[in-house]
């Protein structure tokens, strides 16, 4: 029995003037799954991981999120989504972890975690609470939960970030890059919240430069080249023989 | 020195400071208000309201308030269907044009002190919340509004101290506020210097007052732009 696909993005192409980025780009999650997208700088990597929850807005293709299709329709000549409040309601549905961390700056760590189960899914507050103190706890910042972001290390929030998008429940989580605006001593910490996550069977797209996560802890890695899918398939097979020539070259400047 | 003088004239002036309590509150009530609706046209996308919030903008910050003052007070009845409006019997009193005409003038200094704590607003925090499912008012209320204003503050504060001075001005369309019983006194006295003296004490007690309020807003809203010693009870800061 397959598992439930979480994620089926078919046939995204996006364009910024003339150049185009993404030129059709499909791929389906299932429960479970995590996936790490591979690519040089300027493959188009973020791109695909915002068009999936519309912080960009693909020109064509179709994206189903846990079976429900996302409406698109034609507007002056632009893709668009038909509902707002559609758009709303997957967001949420789909935990989102930047680079930059991005938590909100007026906001302690634990009223980052509650704001969007709190504001969004309009959820009691005191079950909120309980929840996100759980949370951090896990991440393990459970103390710092009273502090602001800017008194926290890169680490630390980028940790108290993955709890903010873990407190809404998504049923996918998307990870750009988000151990490459750290410092090397603390990207250790992240990606062990990380891998904690992926074996408790979270479903996790992670874009991603290293290399150890990609073929330790993910099941499927897919490489990405001028906004195409080069290669796809399990980390034992892509890092073993069966890599394209552009994947073994890409690898080869990692050193491994 | 005249004690019992400068005593009888305090009081006097004191009784007039609840109306210059209500042209400052109103109008900066009502400005504060308006700032709102303006800088909303300003940054919403709408060229033609854009256009339209620059010149308002522009118009109430680049002529003197005095003049803005005249206009609304002698130059609206000019108007007949002003003159013949239901809103007639409210604009031929001089508190409402005082009021009117100090809230118009704060609103475009206003809209511009917002726009700017608009502009501090990190784009990536208003994607973090939209990536969680906000949207809307919603995203305003909660994430973009909250840190504008706390970037706003230090100048709204600035604005707002103006504001208790630029209510002396009410004086010259006959509302009685503290310089205008002020000036009464002195007609009625010729002690210019202990009058306007009084006066001056009464303005820089209230605006001491508002900026003590103002810091403490400020400080109480904003402990993430502090040293993280402070924010644990008890001191030191725990470290991992
Ligand atoms: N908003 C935008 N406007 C114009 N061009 C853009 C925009 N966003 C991305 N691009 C361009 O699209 C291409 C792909 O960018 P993208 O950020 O998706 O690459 P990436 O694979 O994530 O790279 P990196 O590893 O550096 O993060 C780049 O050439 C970039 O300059
Ligand atoms: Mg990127």
């Amino acid at each position: 029995m397959a598992a439930a696909t979480r994620l089926s993005v078919r046939n995204i192409h996006k364009s910024f003037g003339a150049h185009e980025v993404l030129r059709g780009i499909s791929l389906d999650a299932h429960d479970g799954d995590v996936i790490s997208l591979l690519g040089a700088s300027g493959s188009g990597k973020s791109t695909f991981l915002r068009c999936i929850n519309l912080l960009e807005t693909a020109d064509q293709g179709e994206i189903v999120v846990d079976g429900e299709r996302i409406e698109m329709t034609v507007r002056n000549g632009r893709n668009m989504p038909v509902s707002r409040k559609q758009i709303d309601r997957i967001r949420a549905e789909l935990g989102m972890v930047f680079q930059s961390f991005n938590l909100w700056s007026h906001m302690t760590i634990l009223d980052n975690a509650i704001e969007g189960p709190v504001h969004v899914l309009k959820r009691p507050r005191a079950e909120c609470i309980a929840e996100a103190e759980a949370l951090l706890e896990k991440v393990g910042i459970a103390e710092k939960r009273h502090a602001y972001p800017a008194h926290l290390s890169g680490g630390q929030q980028q940790r108290a970030a993955i709890a903010r998008a873990l407190a809404m429940k998504p049923k996918v989580m998307l990870f750009d890059e988000p151990t490459s605006a750290l410092d090397p001593e603390l990207v250790g910490e992240v990606l062990r919240v990380m891998r904690s996550l992926a074996e408790e069977g979270m479903t996790m797209l992670v874009v991603t430069h290293e290399m150890s996560f990609a073929r330790n802890v993910s099941n499927r890695v897919i490489f990405m080249r001028s906004g195409e899918i080069d290669s796809d398939g399990a980390p034992e097979e892509l890092f073993g023989k069966g890599g394209s020539p552009a994947f073994r070259q890409f690898i080869g400047t990692f050193g491994s | 020195m005249d004690f019992p003088f400068l005593f009888q004239t305090m009081k006097t002036l004191l009784a007039a400071l609840p109306m210059t309590l209500a042209l400052f509150s109103l109008s900066v009530l009502f400005g504060g208000l308006l700032a709102l609706l303006i800088v909303w046209m300003r940054v919403g996308g709408n060229p033609v309201l854009s256009r339209f919030a620059r010149g308002y903008i522009f118009i109430f910050r680049g002529s003197p308030l005095l003049i803005q003052m005249f206009l609304v007070f002698y130059g609206l009845g000019q108007f007949g269907f002003i003159r013949h409006s239901f809103v007639w019997p409210a604009l031929r009193e001089p508190f409402v044009c005082a009021v009117l005409s100090l809230a118009l003038c704060t609103a475009g200094y206003t809209a511009e002190i917002f726009r700017f704590g608009l502009r501090a607003v990190q784009p990536r925090e208003i994607e973090a919340a939209r990536a969680i499912g906000m949207s809307g008012f919603l995203l305003v209320r909660r994430i973009i509004a909250p840190i504008a204003f706390r970037h706003a503050l230090p100048a709204y504060s600035t604005e707002i101290v103006m504001m208790v001075k630029s209510t002396a001005l009410a004086s010259l369309v006959t509302v009685w506020e503290v310089t205008g019983v002020a000036q009464r006194l002195i007609a009625q006295t010729y002690r210019t210097m202990e009058v306007f003296l009084c006066a001056a004490i009464i303005y820089l007690v209230l605006n001491f007052l508002i900026l003590q309020a103002m810091a403490l807003i400020e400080h109480r809203l904003s402990p993430h732009r502090r040293a993280a010693v402070s924010l644990v009870p008890g001191g030191l800061p725990v470290s991992r």
